[in-house]
């Protein structure tokens, strides 16, 4: 799997994050993602996102239910096997919307999550680097891709007169790998030392 | 601030188009009155009371579920209502207006003893009938009108005193303690409200007012549906003032993104309502017993069956299916028109709630339908843009008014 060059800036307030967002992209550089710890209003706007199409595939998936549940309930109950149950005629709509409504918020519910997770990459024993330990706590982590000609270091200059409270260089693998971290460092015992 | 209108001027067009409504309107139901209100007929008597009646008593709801939209809001803290919260306020105004014609009607029908409106107002028929007299520690006289002025001068009142308390926000800014104070003084004013509201629109109210029109049929869900019907007709309402008062160029503060929580509200409970419409036909239609099918037998295999199906079409399928998408609910002009979709249709439905039981053989809807509803909302125009005109059109101090403007969604 590819490694790649990464210059990961760390900003510690939002109101600072933003402006920086929209210096580093209009100087031109391609931001691969901003980890935060918390979702940030605005900030897909600002880093010019696309907006997801999860909702297209959960109504998709919805509809799907819907038309699993009608037709196999009334070929159940008008082909397969009909019943006399309290009289009622075969097809019984009323009595089917029920389960109508439930399939069409299970398949949705379980597709959409899927399709999250397949977005995501997410998954049992999938591992992904991590730029800095402290996104998931207080820091916002804006990393930004390098190409051959990125000159880091003017990189770097630009990331600190945005407010860059620790810039960095890394080489890391982009994507996603099976397995383990090989160079676990637990950040809560080293702050235990310190 | 500086660049904010925060006075409303009435425009001319909307004077003169409200009283002409109200003139024509009022026209109709003066002739209505006269000709069959007050006529020895029965039928005509029962036509006219009856239209009278969900006239009055849907827009009684639907004005008072703004001032419920706001005190849940309160009590919710929630912010993003505030940019916008004197239009639901002046709407709120016409509770006790509407909620005293509603007064009116009822206590004539029920002293002058209209018992082909309300059965159990024949003591005679009530005294023979073992349903009824199980039911009459509920279902009579002296109860209705104790409960019902009861009701409508509480409402009016818990209203009056949540706009008193938003309009402490217009004088002076408020250092954090004042605002922390001022927040749990709302919340406890809007928790009377809702206490009231629960005892009264979420129960007892629509047993008595609608309810009891039929009364040896019961419906446990009637009370929630009711309820369901004229929120999101009141939530269409606010949608409907919010999109003109942005086309006048008024209310800077709010944006698509407030209208797109108002557009969630009416899809939400457009859902909502479906599902309790669904819930008391599906399990009536399941038991069969006959005492139950008989509010359905009319209205579903009878003459009010396109009215019937017109509703649901209405109601559930409309703002399913258009209300759906995001870019719908931030679109001003497909809202004003789901808006005022939505509210003919939970009018329809207040129709056939109460006019499918009154005159169950043929359809009634006519000139005097659309006559006494043109009343209503000529009324409703003129006393919602004069209450709007009265005070500033944002409460520029209140606390959460920040956060309202910054509200994304």
């Amino acid at each position: 799997m590819a490694q790649k060059k990464f210059v990961v800036g760390c900003f510690d307030e939002e109101k600072v994050l933003f402006p920086a967002v929209k210096q580093v992209r209009t100087a031109g550089y391609k931001i691969k993602d901003v980890y935060t710890p918390f979702a940030v209003h605005g900030l897909d706007h600002a880093l010019g996102l696309r907006e997801t199409s999860l909702h297209t595939a959960g109504f998709i998936y919805g509809i799907t239910g819907t038309t699993t549940a009608i037709s196999a309930i009334s070929w159940i109950f008008t082909k397969d096997w009909p019943l006399n149950i309290g009289g009622k005629p075969h097809f019984a709509l009323p009595a089917w919307v029920p389960i109508i409504f439930e399939l069409t918020v299970l398949f949705a519910a379980v597709g959409m999550v899927m399709t999250f997770c397949y977005l995501c990459q997410l998954a049992p024993g999938v591992k992904k680097h991590h730029f800095h330990k402290r996104a998931t706590d207080d820091l916002f982590v804006m990393v930004i891709e390098c190409t051959d000609k990125t000159n880091t270091d003017d990189l770097k200059a630009l990331l600190v007169s945005n407010g860059a409270v620790e810039t960095d260089v890394q080489v890391a693998e982009e994507g996603w790998w099976f397995g383990t971290y090989d160079k676990e460092d637990n950040l809560y015992n080293e702050k235990q030392i310190a | 601030m500086a660049s904010i209108k925060e006075q409303f001027e009435i425009p001319g067009t909307l004077k003169t188009w409200s009283y002409a409504l109200i003139g024509i309107g009022g026209a109709a139901l003066l002739y209505g009155m006269f000709t069959k209100g007050f006529s020895s007929d029965e039928h005509e008597q029962v036509h006219f009371w009856g239209t009278l009646m969900y006239n009055t008593i849907f827009w009684t709801l639907v004005t008072n579920a703004a001032m419920f939209f706001l005190c849940f809001s309160t009590m919710a803290m929630a912010a993003w209502m505030q940019s916008f919260r004197r239009i639901a306020e002046a709407i709120s105004t016409l509770v006790p207006i509407f909620g005293g014609i509603t007064l009116m009607v009822l206590l004539y029908v029920v002293l002058s003893h209209n018992h082909h409106i309300y059965h159990w107002l024949d003591a005679e028929a009530v005294a023979k009938d073992p349903i009824l007299k199980g039911k009459v520690g509920f279902l009579n006289p002296t109860f209705f009108v104790i409960w019902t002025t009861l009701t409508i001068a509480l409402w009016s009142y818990f209203g009056y005193r949540m706009r008193q308390i938003s309009l402490e926000a217009d004088v002076a800014p408020m250092d954090a303690a004042t605002a922390h104070k001022y927040n749990v003084r709302s919340m406890v004013r809007s928790g009377f409200f809702l206490v009231w509201f629960g005892l009264t629109v979420a129960s007892t109210v629509p047993w008595l007012w609608l309810m009891s029109i039929d009364a040896h049929w019961y419906s446990t869900m009637y009370s929630w549906y009711t309820f369901a019907s004229s929120f999101v007709a009141g939530m269409a309402l606010i949608a409907l003032w919010l999109i003109y008062m942005k086309n006048k160029g008024y209310m800077e503060l709010s944006t698509s993104e407030h209208l797109h929580d108002v557009g969630k509200f009416m899809f939400a409970f457009s859902i909502f309502w479906t599902y309790l419409w669904f819930s008391q036909y599906m399990l009536i239609w399941y038991a069969n017993i006959p005492e139950e099918t008989i509010y359905f037998k009319n209205r579903v295999q009878g003459s009010y069956k396109p009215i019937f199906f017109l509703n649901l079409f209405i109601n559930f399928l409309c703002p399913l299916i258009i209300l759906m998408k995001r870019s719908a609910k931030r679109n001003f002009t497909l809202m004003a028109f789901m808006a005022v979709l939505i509210l003919f249709g939970h009018w329809i439905d207040f129709y056939q709630m109460v006019m499918g039981s009154l005159m169950k053989e043929h359809v009634s809807l006519g000139w005097l339908d659309f006559g006494i509803l043109t009343f209503f909302v000529g009324v409703m125009i003129l006393m919602v843009a004069r209450s709007l005109a009265s005070k500033p059109l944002i409460a520029k101090y209140h606390p959460f008014l920040k956060e309202s403007i910054l509200h994304q969604v």
